[in-house]
């Protein structure tokens, strides 16, 4: 597989707390990794590290050929082509649903405002909100939020999309509407890499997995080799407590 | 009364100066200040160093002495001012920082997830301040700059120190002519001081009533 994303020997601390800690692992065009580990297992600092939103003490990310730039316009662009869905969805909360959509494609990609708004309904649609697109973020449901804030990476035609625990901060209720769209933009061959702890998910939607503890990348399997047969004492203990309910 | 109604011109002169001071002084400092705060949470450290040190130095000196330095020092390095100019340059210096500091307050209250959001869709720094965050901070930074615009209006009146004829002005030259009706002539240029002042600051209240972004 063509590698898509390359991280070589990165390494971070918070003070003196050793978050990221030599890690090293590629990700290839069309895969979908998953993440996962308890938590302070460094996965969100590593996502969020691959589009720089922290930075990184040593080491080196590529993305698609082009190691990470630190500042400035250069970082944009790159940002630009990499999706990112947060916990917290952080839509403008300023903009209508439509205008968080096309806020990227216009000033970012230069596209004309019916272009913009053309391509966002058509996303909206498919994420199934496209009925809420004149109102304010906070008149959705936090599923509803998610699924714009899903849409408006999705604009931007991202060659790579990051989940950072995209489904923690929802009501139960509202968790698999949002999962049924990252697994439909999986079967469409986007490439992505999802922190999250919804295990069934995880297992379901994965072509990878890779298992996280103390700022450790501890294994790196597939989800039926890792869920049936840990390797590693720490994903046994990890899986023991949350696979016995 | 009567000393007032008299002098009326007097009056509206000196009225007519200090709105002159405080509309330039605005209308050079708002931006200044913006731009201030810009530098102050830019991503570039030696920009931020630069912000701040202006900040904190021109906001703990007085502004009598930010007035002495245009007045006489810069005259010694060969830049002559006039009068009415330097005390609008020296206001201006003096008040861009707490412009920039009430914009930065503002600017800091909105969730930081806002401008991760912002760029991670590939918005520049500019971008992500002009398009996401300060129409965001606006609604709550109107109130204090027009608490700073408050103070700046009396603060105008350190410039009748420095040849400028202020409302202040008005006063003095009115009670040194008419020295048993000091009391009504210095009432008469506090009125005019609130002319300015109340309908600012109702304005400020009427705007902290609305709500700001709801989230």
């Amino acid at each position: 597989m063509e590698p898509l994303v390359v991280l070589d020997n990165v390494n971070k601390h918070f003070g003196e707390l050793h978050v990221l800690k030599e890690i090293s692992t590629t990700v290839g065009r069309g895969e979908v990794v998953v993440v996962i580990g308890p938590s302070g297992s460094g996965k969100s600092t590593l996502c969020r590290a691959i589009n720089r939103l922290e930075t990184i003490d040593n080491g080196t990310i590529t993305i698609d050929g082009k190691q990470l730039p630190s500042e400035g316009a250069e970082l944009a662009k790159l940002r630009a082509d990499v999706g990112m869905v947060f916990q917290s969805f952080n839509l403008f909360a300023h903009k209508t649903v439509l205008e968080n959509v096309t806020l990227g494609p216009i000033k970012v990609r230069r596209k004309s405002r019916q272009e913009a708004e053309k391509r966002a309904m058509e996303l909206l649609e498919r994420v199934g909100v496209a009925n809420q697109a004149k109102k304010m973020p906070a008149q959705l449901s936090g599923g509803q939020q998610q699924r714009v804030a899903i849409a408006r990476a999705l604009a931007m035609d991202p060659k790579l999309m990051l989940f950072d625990e995209p489904t923690s901060a929802l009501d139960p209720e509202m968790i698999n509407e949002v999962l049924d769209v990252i697994t439909g933009l999986a079967k469409d061959g986007m490439t992505m890499i999802v922190v999250t702890h919804e295990m069934g998910f995880a297992r379901k939607v994965a072509d990878r997995l890779l298992f996280m503890a103390d700022g450790r990348i501890v294994e790196d399997a597939t989800p039926t080799d890792f869920f049936d047969h840990p390797a590693s004492d720490r994903a046994k203990d990890f899986l023991s407590k949350i696979l016995t309910h | 009364m009567e000393v007032i109604l008299d002098n009326l011109p007097l009056y509206l002169r000196g009225f007519g100066m200090t709105l002159y001071l405080l509309g330039l002084t605005v209308l050079f400092a708002l931006p200044l200040g913006a731009l201030v705060a810009a530098l102050r949470i830019s991503p570039v450290p030696s920009l931020r160093v630069v912000a701040a040190v202006y900040t904190e130095w021109l906001r703990n000196t007085p502004l009598t002495l930010v007035f002495f330095f245009i007045a006489f020092v810069l005259p010694r390095i060969g830049a002559r001012l006039d009068y009415e100019i330097g005390a609008v340059v020296a206001l201006t210096l003096y008040t861009a920082p707490f412009f920039a500091e009430a914009i930065r307050s503002g600017v800091n209250a909105v969730p930081v997830g806002q401008a991760e959001a912002a760029r991670s869709i590939g918005l520049t720094f500019g971008q992500t301040l002009g398009n996401v965050i300060l129409p965001q901070a606006l609604r709550g930074v109107v109130p204090p700059l027009i608490n700073v615009t408050i103070a700046l209006t009396k603060n105008t009146s350190v410039a009748t120190g420095f040849f400028v004829f202020t409302l202040v002005s008005t006063g003095q030259r009115l009670a040194n002519q008419n020295g048993d009706q000091v009391i009504p002539i210095l009432l008469g240029v506090a009125f005019f001081y609130l002319v300015i002042t109340i309908p600012l600051g109702q304005f400020a209240d009427r705007l902290e009533e609305r709500v700001v972004v709801n989230r």
